[in-house]
């Protein structure tokens, strides 16, 4: 790696002039006076900024809450932002750059132009649970890959549903790619793309443990879904999903990373998961799910409570369906959500965290991290449901939610 | 209600759970409030669950916590903005002594009168709106206007909290007071004359929201600069509230404006008549809108000579808009400030005492930064290709406060006679056909994602919520 020839990246914090009403609510919340104006706009100091968000929900616009891509070395100046009528549009970025404020990871990464950006709306912790591993990060990059080999690929979803996830698993040989439960890595699809440029890279959260996906190999494992419809349900080929499902046994891969350095698992006897997914958002809850069940095979105990909250249309949409099953119930507390079931009522994980009720409040109480993955849509719900239970069990959850996030043990990835 | 579980009901930073006096006073007076919710509060509404943001702390997080509620239901909760360790007087004939902790006694009286001033304007505004609801034009509209008339309760509310904490029996029966004057009650009105206005149009609503909430942005902002700690901190964090309500005005007009626009540019249009044949309003119709709205709220901020607003500077009551970071003395003992007169026929400058004008030194502050949105408006017709541009009236038109009261001038300040007035009033103001044709099309809209003719829908949603959320649930 060369790190002299890279162009730093940075997620650059801007105020859209046009939507902003200038009432200084955000320059009066920041605790790091990043925030400043003049007579005609409110500008944001790149300099001083830490991306606390501190700003972002009590701005009543939304004209806050704008970021931009952009090399550090040529990050927009306040005297550039003070002339501004409108935001600048999002400028093409080399692919060999580094992205520095790194974009945080998730299970599927198919925005065919955008850097993946974490899509959560709510508060979620910014560092790791106190006794998590220390992680490598941003050993492989654009410019210096590793490669891996596919050791195996087969479809997790049943062949007469349209959704179709596969279960990928890469193997490093010899080469170094240290990983903890929680982390993504980066894949390079080979080939250009519709500019003539080669591919950005698509990041996919890692299902299988630190141990590797077979305990013992140097191989990981990735829980893709095969993208062929955008948010909005309009037809696309995900450039880095199609590669992937596709890929047969042997193929050779381009894989940057390890990324992600606070979405991490806890390692300290006692400590309890909460972990509430949807469809791919699962991956790293098999990874941690695989990682506690290696620990118990061993003999170690007291590891804390496990506890799952999972949906999909319907079970056979539902990846990894029959070997959850099959996990004793001294393990996992588990609950699956089913929305698509012929003759059943819909049900969504917070459904299913309003049904348990009580047993989610008792976990909360106690030495608990709470990871939630999955689309961005269930993310409300999720949060709704959460304070609901914690209010019947007469639990004050803004400040716990408060608490936790500030102590690591709120992790939250949507996309 | 019997008993309060004031930590859940009233979210608070005030140790409201360990205050027996000030429960007393709440568990009196707050079922008197709700019965005056129910009675005057948004028609119709108290079944729907509405997307709203509630403050439950003060930190970023706790204050705009987003869910479904009942309006009846809101948590109106009490809180000061966080202390500022070691504040002073900053102001005034008491700069530099420790902020007052306690209601000085010698300024009592004054005191309460300007807490009860502010606090009468906020049920007053949700009186006004109380019936825009039934001809909302989308949901994201009527949750908009839910949440400002939830905040002006909640803002009623913090009023109430100091008047009951700190001005004993009196504060009580001020607080009682405020839920009884009803805005245009011709036997019992509210106490400012802005504040009895019926809000007749959704128009008129985004003109009020940007022009006369904005003067509640700058009372606020002069309050929270008082030498008495409560108020400030307060008022500090209300003003976190208001920046909401200026929100909905500012973007309502431009998508007003945007509508209207976009319109003429279909048709190749741009004669008033041709363009309400549209169905959307036309450019000179909400100039008249803004002319109106602007000089009756420039009123509110009182006779441009004023003691009372000398007496509360200098005793340290009611700073300057941002009175702590100008750079001058503070005392302003020798300060002039030009204001403007009639004389001999002609309107003229004169230099007088600048504490004696306080009125319109925050008047004129009031007016640079209403004149700065305006501007923003117009960058959207300028974008669009019109030349219309929108304009501030001078500050002497159609006042009916001040020296210029009921003194009949053009809107760019020519002085004018009675019959000229009359010949003209109608291009200035809002006639009664300009009323009657914005009446006419306000319909209700209430399909999510669904927008009515008039109106551009906004950017973006709420709280990053997609524009076709279900911002209210009718039940």
């Amino acid at each position: 790696m060369n790190a002299t020839e890279h162009i730093v990246l940075i997620r650059q914090h801007l105020i859209d002039p046009e939507v902003c009403i200038r009432c200084n609510t955000c320059e009066e919340i920041c605790p790091v006076d990043a925030i400043t104006h003049d007579g005609r706009n409110y500008v944001v100091d790149v300099d001083k900024c830490n991306s606390c968000n501190a700003c972002i929900s009590p701005c009543p616009t939304g004209s806050i809450d704008h970021w931009r891509t952009v090399p550090k070395d040529a990050a927009y100046t306040m005297a550039q932002q003070f002339g501004w009528d409108e935001l600048p549009a999002q400028q093409e970025m080399p692919d060999d750059a580094l992205v520095t404020s790194m974009p945080d990871p998730s299970a599927d990464g198919e925005e065919p132009e955008a850097m993946q950006v974490n899509a959560s709306i709510g508060s979620s912790s910014k560092s790791a649970p106190w006794s998590a591993a220390h992680p490598y990060v941003n050993l492989y990059t654009m410019k210096n890959p590793v490669t891996a080999v596919v050791a195996g690929n087969r479809r997790l979803t049943a062949p007469e549903v349209q959704s179709d996830i596969h279960h990928i698993v890469l193997d490093f040989g010899t080469g170094f790619f240290p990983v903890l439960e929680g982390q993504s890595i980066g894949i390079i699809p080979p080939g250009l793309d519709a500019n003539g440029k080669p591919h950005h890279m698509r990041m996919y959260s890692v299902a299988s443990p630190r141990g590797g996906e077979r305990e013992g190999y140097n191989n990981l494992s990735l829980t893709v879904k095969r993208v062929l419809a955008d948010h909005e349900g309009q037809a696309v080929c995900g450039v880095g999903s199609n590669y992937l499902c596709d890929l047969q046994k042997g193929a050779r891969v381009q894989v940057t990373g390890p990324f992600g350095d606070h979405y991490l698992m806890p390692n300290h006897p006692g400590a309890n998961l909460l972990m509430i997914c949807t469809g791919t958002g699962s991956a790293p809850m098999r990874a941690m799910t695989e990682h506690r069940r290696r620990l118990a095979n061993k003999g170690q105990t007291g590891n804390g409570k496990l506890m799952l909250f999972f949906g999909a249309r319907k079970p056979e949409e539902l990846p990894y369906f029959g070997p959850l099953l099959k996990l004793p119930p001294e393990l996992i507390d588990m609950h699956l959500a089913f929305s698509r079931v012929d003759k059943q009522p819909r049900a969504y994980v917070q459904d299913k965290i309003r049904e348990a009720g009580k047993a989610v409040t008792d976990l909360l109480k106690g030495d608990t991290y709470v990871f939630i993955c999955g689309l961005k849509g269930m993310e409300e719900g999720v949060m709704d449901a959460l304070r609901e239970a914690c209010a019947e069990a007469g639990m004050d959850w803004p400040s716990l939610h408060a608490g936790m996030v500030s102590e690591g043990r709120f992790q939250v990835e949507t996309y | 209600m019997s008993t309060i579980d004031y930590s859940e009901t009233i979210p608070n930073n005030v140790n409201l759970s360990e205050d027996k006096t000030l429960q007393r006073a709440l568990e009196h007076w707050q079922p008197n409030y709700l019965n005056w919710w129910r009675d005057m509060g948004p028609d119709g509404s108290t079944s729907h669950d509405v997307y709203l943001r509630t403050a439950i702390n003060v930190t970023p997080e706790g204050w705009a916590s987003f869910g479904h509620v009942k309006m009846p239901d809101y948590r109106w909760g009490i809180f000061l903005a966080q202390a500022e360790e070691g504040r002073k007087v900053n102001f005034g004939e008491n700069k530099g002594r420790e902020a007052w902790q306690d209601v000085p006694g010698e300024h009592r009286a004054n005191l309460r009168r300007m807490i009860v001033t502010q606090g009468d304007t906020e049920p007053a505004s949700v009186e006004q709106q109380r019936h825009l609801g039934l001809t909302a034009p989308s949901q994201y509209d009527l949750r908009n206007l839910f949440q400002v008339n939830v905040e002006e309760g909640r803002h009623l509310w913090a009023m109430v909290y100091l008047l009951h904490k700190y001005f004993g029996r009196d504060g009580r029966e001020e607080a009682e007071a405020l839920l009884q004057r009803n805005s245009g009650d011709a036997d019992n009105p509210r106490i400012l004359e802005a504040f009895n206005e019926e809000t007749p149009d959704w128009l008129a609503f985004y003109m009020f929201t940007y022009f006369t909430d904005r003067d509640g942005k700058f009372q606020l902002c002069a309050l929270s600069e008082s030498g008495f700690d409560p108020l400030s901190r307060t008022c500090r964090f209300m003003l976190t509230e208001e920046a909401h309500h200026m929100f909905v005005g500012e973007s309502g007009i431009s998508r007003v404006i945007s509508r209207t626009c976009a319109v003429m540019k279909e048709f190749g249009i741009e004669d008033p008549a041709q363009v309400r044949a549209k169905g959307v309003i036309d450019l000179p119709t909400i100039q008249r809108y803004l002319n109106f709205h602007f000089s009756v709220t420039i009123d509110l901020f009182g006779a441009d000579q004023s003691s009372n607003a000398a007496t509360f500077y200098s005793a340290g009551l009611k700073g300057r808009y941002e009175e702590t970071k100008r750079n001058d003395d503070h005392q302003l003992k020798d300060g002039r400030y030009l204001i403007q007169e009639v004389s001999n026929g002609k309107l003229v400058e004169r230099e007088v005492p600048m504490l004696n004008s306080l009125n319109e030194v925050l008047r004129d502050d009031y007016i640079r930064d209403s004149v700065a949105g305006i501007g923003r408006w117009n960058r959207v017709i300028e974008k669009a290709g019109f030349g219309f541009r929108l304009a501030a009236p001078h500050k002497v038109f159609n006042r009916h406060i001040g020296s210029f009261a009921d003194i009949r001038f053009t809107p760019d300040g020519q002085l004018i006679s009675e019959a000229q007035w009359q010949a003209n009033v109608a291009n200035w103001l809002p006639s009664e056909t300009d009323r009657a044709y914005v009446a006419s099309l306000m319909g209700r809209v209430i399909e999510p994602g669904k927008f009515a003719n008039w109106i551009a829908p906004p950017p973006v949603g709420i709280n990053r919520q997609p524009i076709d959320f279900d911002y209210v649930r009718f039940n």
